[in-house]
């Protein structure tokens, strides 16, 4: 199993760990899953997320290339801007989703999920007929997630860089905690604000007693991927997996709108997005909220409450915030309406729901 | 590892407590760890007879669901009402208030074949 710069760390505060996408991960310390959640909704936690890959491309093709595998226009990006993609696999689905810095001239930075890294990197390279330089660097940048509404404030001790200066999705290179060339990002994946930190492994260590040091009076925690799965879903948030995959069109997903086919952008999959645009797809992805008392799961059976199966669930868990049951899953079209009652198959019970339009987190 | 002498136990993380002819069922303290926070216990069998290993309901932690398997055959006289409104009882008092039902023991011969707290401790390891 792969470890990142703070397995040792993970393993001597006594998280479970648990191997995911190869890596042997924190799921939960020892104060649980909610309270963690609740720590991220209120003040600030930290997330290792070093699994996370990341590759760099560039030079004068970097921008044709991406224009053509990435679903968002990248053109739209300045220097200093991060944008949400996904790669169109060519037929319909979605390679993987990612984000997007465009971190200097002709030079940019790919987020990818863990669990897709050798899959993507094959993907960019056999779709590369441009011949923009690649160069995968998973391995040399570890990352943290600060997140949390305190996360700014906690960080901006660590930092000359004014933080109040970096919007949501920018990012800015600075020095923090006597670290160099830190990638200081206003990005997340819990809808509770913070930055995201990418930086050299060897630092990882420094990085994160520093932010711990200066996050006491904030009663700072470390966070596992446990309460990242609940404070994503919370917000909606599409896993790759779950929510999308090979066989899920970012249209049905609901991400039509990081599929831009601007002016001569070559997209792959690009006519095929027209087309289910303007036709329209047959299912979508909802949120629904529980009104029976239950939990949803992924794979368990929606069904119009009659007994006839109109969809499944992608990914379901008990909020922490709201203390019911939520859930994210396609359905077919005529069902995907806001307000529409439909039912979770649960242990042989259809289970009341509703469709809704989520944050649930409001 | 809090595993009482005075009780029985299951390969699947279930505790026995047998008075007379009635026994108290819970799930242990190693289950309740593994499984983290259990936000719902979902028990409708009550009044029903199951067999030994039938599932008489299910526990559900924030990411997992378990089901819950009978210790021996009997009828189901009562589950724990607390556990509606408080299944943190399951986290916080395993062995006393987070209790699950309360079974009519059909054949005390079926006890024989449960774990003593010395085995369960062995299986846990």
């Amino acid at each position: 199993m792969k470890t990142t710069p703070f397995t040792d760390i993970h393993i001597a505060l006594g998280a479970k760990m648990h191997e995911f996408a190869g890596y042997n991960m924190p799921i939960e310390y020892n104060t649980g899953i909610i309270d963690e959640h609740m720590t991220v909704v209120n003040s600030v936690g930290v997330f290792d997320v070093s699994h996370m890959g990341e590759f760099w491309v560039k030079g004068p093709q970097a921008l044709p290339f991406l224009q053509k595998v990435c679903s968002n226009d990248i053109t739209a990006i300045p220097i200093g801007k991060a944008q949400y993609n996904c790669f169109p696999n060519g037929k319909g689905g979605i390679v993987d989703d990612l984000i997007v810095y465009h971190y200097e001239t002709e030079k940019y930075l790919l987020v990818v999920n863990a669990a897709n890294i050798d899959k993507d990197w094959e993907w960019v390279n056999a779709n590369n007929a441009e011949g923009a330089i690649l160069e995968n660097a998973s391995d040399r940048m570890a990352q943290l997630a600060i997140q949390g509404p305190k996360a700014a404030e906690l960080l901006q001790q660590l930092t000359s860089v004014n933080l109040n200066e970096i919007p949501y999705y920018a990012f800015t290179t600075g020095t923090l905690a006597g670290v160099d060339d830190v990638i200081i990002s206003n990005t997340g994946y819990t809808g509770a604000g913070g930055f995201e930190l990418y930086f050299y492994p060897q630092f990882g260590e420094q990085l994160w007693h520093a932010i711990f040091e200066a996050g006491k009076p904030y009663d700072i925690k470390p966070i596992g991927l446990g309460a990242r799965d609940t404070l994503r879903l919370e917000m909606g948030f599409s896993l790759y997996g779950h929510e999308i995959d090979d066989t899920t069109s970012p249209i049905e997903a609901g991400l039509g709108w990081i599929t831009k086919l601007a002016e001569g952008k070559p997209l792959i999959d690009g006519d095929l997005y027209v087309r289910q645009r303007a036709e329209g797809v047959s299912r979508k992805l909802i949120g629904f909220e529980l009104i029976d008392r239950g939990i949803p799961r992924a794979d368990y059976e929606l069904t119009d409450g009659k007994g006839t199966v109109i969809g499944r669930v992608t990914s379901g868990t008990m909020s922490p915030t709201r203390k019911i049951g939520i859930g994210l899953g396609y359905v077919q079209t005529p069902y995907a309406k806001i307000g529409t009652e439909i039912a979770v198959s649960i242990r042989n019970k259809e289970l009341k729901a509703i469709v809704v339009k989520p944050p649930f987190r409001k | 590892m809090n595993i009482p002498s005075n009780l029985k136990y299951t390969k699947e993380h279930e505790w026995i407590r047998v008075e007379g002819e009635v026994a108290y069922v819970g799930i242990t303290d190693y289950a309740q760890g593994e499984l983290g926070e259990i936000v719902f216990v979902e028990i409708e069998t009550v009044g029903e007879t199951l067999a030994e290993n039938a599932t008489f309901g299910s526990v559900e932690a924030v990411k997992t669901v378990s089901d819950l398997f009978m210790p021996m055959s009997g009828e189901i006289l009562e589950m724990n009402a607390a556990l509606e409104d408080h299944p943190e009882l399951v986290n916080n008092d395993p062995y006393g208030d987070g209790w699950m039902i309360k079974v009519a023991i059909n054949d005390l011969a079926e006890l024989d074949t449960l774990l003593d707290a010395a085995a369960y401790e062995a299986l846990i390891g």
